[in-house]
């Protein structure tokens, strides 16, 4: 049997997988943004919160690390809806990213977070620093330089795992993979191209961040901090 | 229209749960054999071969696994050899739970202190030997936790076999979902049942990562 490849069937249809790669860059910087917020609040609610909010953080994170992404994005499509709640494809999978990118957020900004030299809260009590002002000055930029690479990696798992959505028919990159391959029948062709887009894109996410880390969230505070 | 009743979904579900089991269970075999080969090809092999396990492992974990399953069950169809849903996701999962068990082993290998392999080289070991005897007993004791921990990463990647067609828990939760028109209570279930998976082995690994740092390494 002969096999005959045609990639260019596929890269023909470019403007369907520029939206895929459009999609799934828009929801993985949304979440990555919201995702990082509850896993900071979680993260404080876990090491200084009261005992109940603690004990709601760890269950959370646990709850969520303990099941796939795709049974959290089914039960917040299919499953909400029966309890009233009606969202769009979109949304759902916005949520989803979001609460599941918090719960390993949370887990790997605490490392962080208890690598807080004692040091630190005392020279920061000295100076009059509220509660407040010495987690968000003085323990966290110092906490989110120490495990950025983490983070960094996590996000990039969340951005593999929203191929997922295409699923519940957001239009990311694997949905516009399926269209294509359901129109000119080139399976593997297009998920071979899919796969290689994933595979720049999971590259040029981890160089950006890489960048984008040092410069915008924790510039020279933490710099200060970890010294 | 059949009535459900709570427990026949409960049941339903806890009968589909030894498929997710034993997919995870060839997977996570399977992908140690595998992982094994490459980290010996990696460490042992050279320039080239540990460049190319570098390139595997980067494919793997680059890619989405949605996407490698839809590669090697639709994309392998397209070729014109048939496969089932059983042997596409045997295999995909299996080679990527080889790319991360090798990169996680091999953090392990690096772990171990560069004089057990000089000390054991002078000893007149070869290769195969300073690695067999030598460095990965003691390897092994820093893998233990990861290694777990990965576990719980396999039984979570079997869900994606769901779309391709496996029947195990998320398909099966579908399935029900679809029929009773009960999706929440559905998916709260599937959700319990990947969750009682899943927590012990998570809870395991935490408790073996914190008895090492506790015996200092």
């Amino acid at each position: 049997m002969k096999i005959e490849l045609d990639f260019l069937a596929v890269l023909a249809q470019w403007p369907l997988l520029a939206k895929g790669v459009a999609w799934t860059l828009a929801l993985t910087a949304l979440s990555a943004v919201l995702g990082g917020v509850v896993g900071v609040v979680c993260a404080w609610m876990r090491a200084y919160g009261a005992k109940p909010l603690a004990w709601i953080a760890a269950t959370y994170v646990e709850l969520i690390r303990n099941t796939p992404f795709i049974v959290q994005l089914f039960f917040i499509f299919f499953g909400l809806p029966a309890a009233g709640v009606k969202l769009t494809p979109e949304i759902a999978s916005i949520i989803a990213m979001v609460v599941n990118l918090g719960a390993y957020a949370a887990e790997i900004v605490r490392a962080g977070l208890d690598a807080t030299p004692r040091g630190q809260f005392d020279a920061a009590k000295a100076l009059g620093l509220g509660r407040m002002q010495m987690f968000r000055l003085v323990v966290l930029p110092p906490a989110l330089a120490k495990v950025w690479p983490a983070m960094v990696s996590q996000i990039i798992i969340v951005m593999l795992g929203s191929a997922v959505c295409g699923q519940i028919s957001t239009e990311e990159l694997s949905y516009a993979a399926n269209l294509i391959q359901s129109r000119n029948f080139r399976a593997f062709e297009s998920f071979i191209i899919a796969g290689a887009i994933y595979l720049l894109l999971a590259i040029a996410v981890r160089h950006v961040l890489t960048w984008v880390g040092p410069r915008f969230l924790f510039g020279a505070s933490a710099k200060a901090g970890v010294r | 229209m059949v009535d459900f009743s709570l427990w026949d979904i409960a049941r339903n579900l806890l009968m589909s749960v030894r498929w997710t089991v034993a997919l995870s269970l060839v997977a996570f075999l399977g992908g140690g054999v595998v992982g094994l080969l490459l980290l010996y090809a990696r460490i042992g092999g050279g320039g080239v071969a540990g460049k190319l396990v570098g390139g595997y492992v980067q494919v793997f974990q680059g890619t989405p696994l949605l996407i490698q399953l839809f590669l090697a069950f639709f994309g392998i169809a397209a070729l014109g050899v048939n496969v089932s849903p059983w042997i596409a996701a045997s295999v995909c999962l299996t080679l990527y739970s080889s790319a991360y068990l090798a990169e996680i082993w091999r953090g392990c290998v690096d772990a171990v202190p560069k004089g057990q392999w000089e000390a054991a080289k002078s000893l007149g070991l070869s290769f195969a030997q300073q690695l067999r005897l030598i460095v990965l007993p003691q390897a092994a004791r820093i893998a233990i936790a990861p290694t777990v921990g990965f576990m719980v990463q396999v039984i979570k990647g079997t869900a994606l076999a769901s779309i391709i067609g496996f029947v195990e828990i998320t398909k099966t939760g579908g399935m029900i979902a679809n029929a009773t028109f009960q999706p929440f209570l559905v998916y709260s279930f599937v959700a319990l049942f990947y969750f009682a998976l899943c927590f012990p082995l998570s809870w395991w690994s935490k408790r073996l990562e914190l008895k090492m740092s506790a015996s200092g390494r």
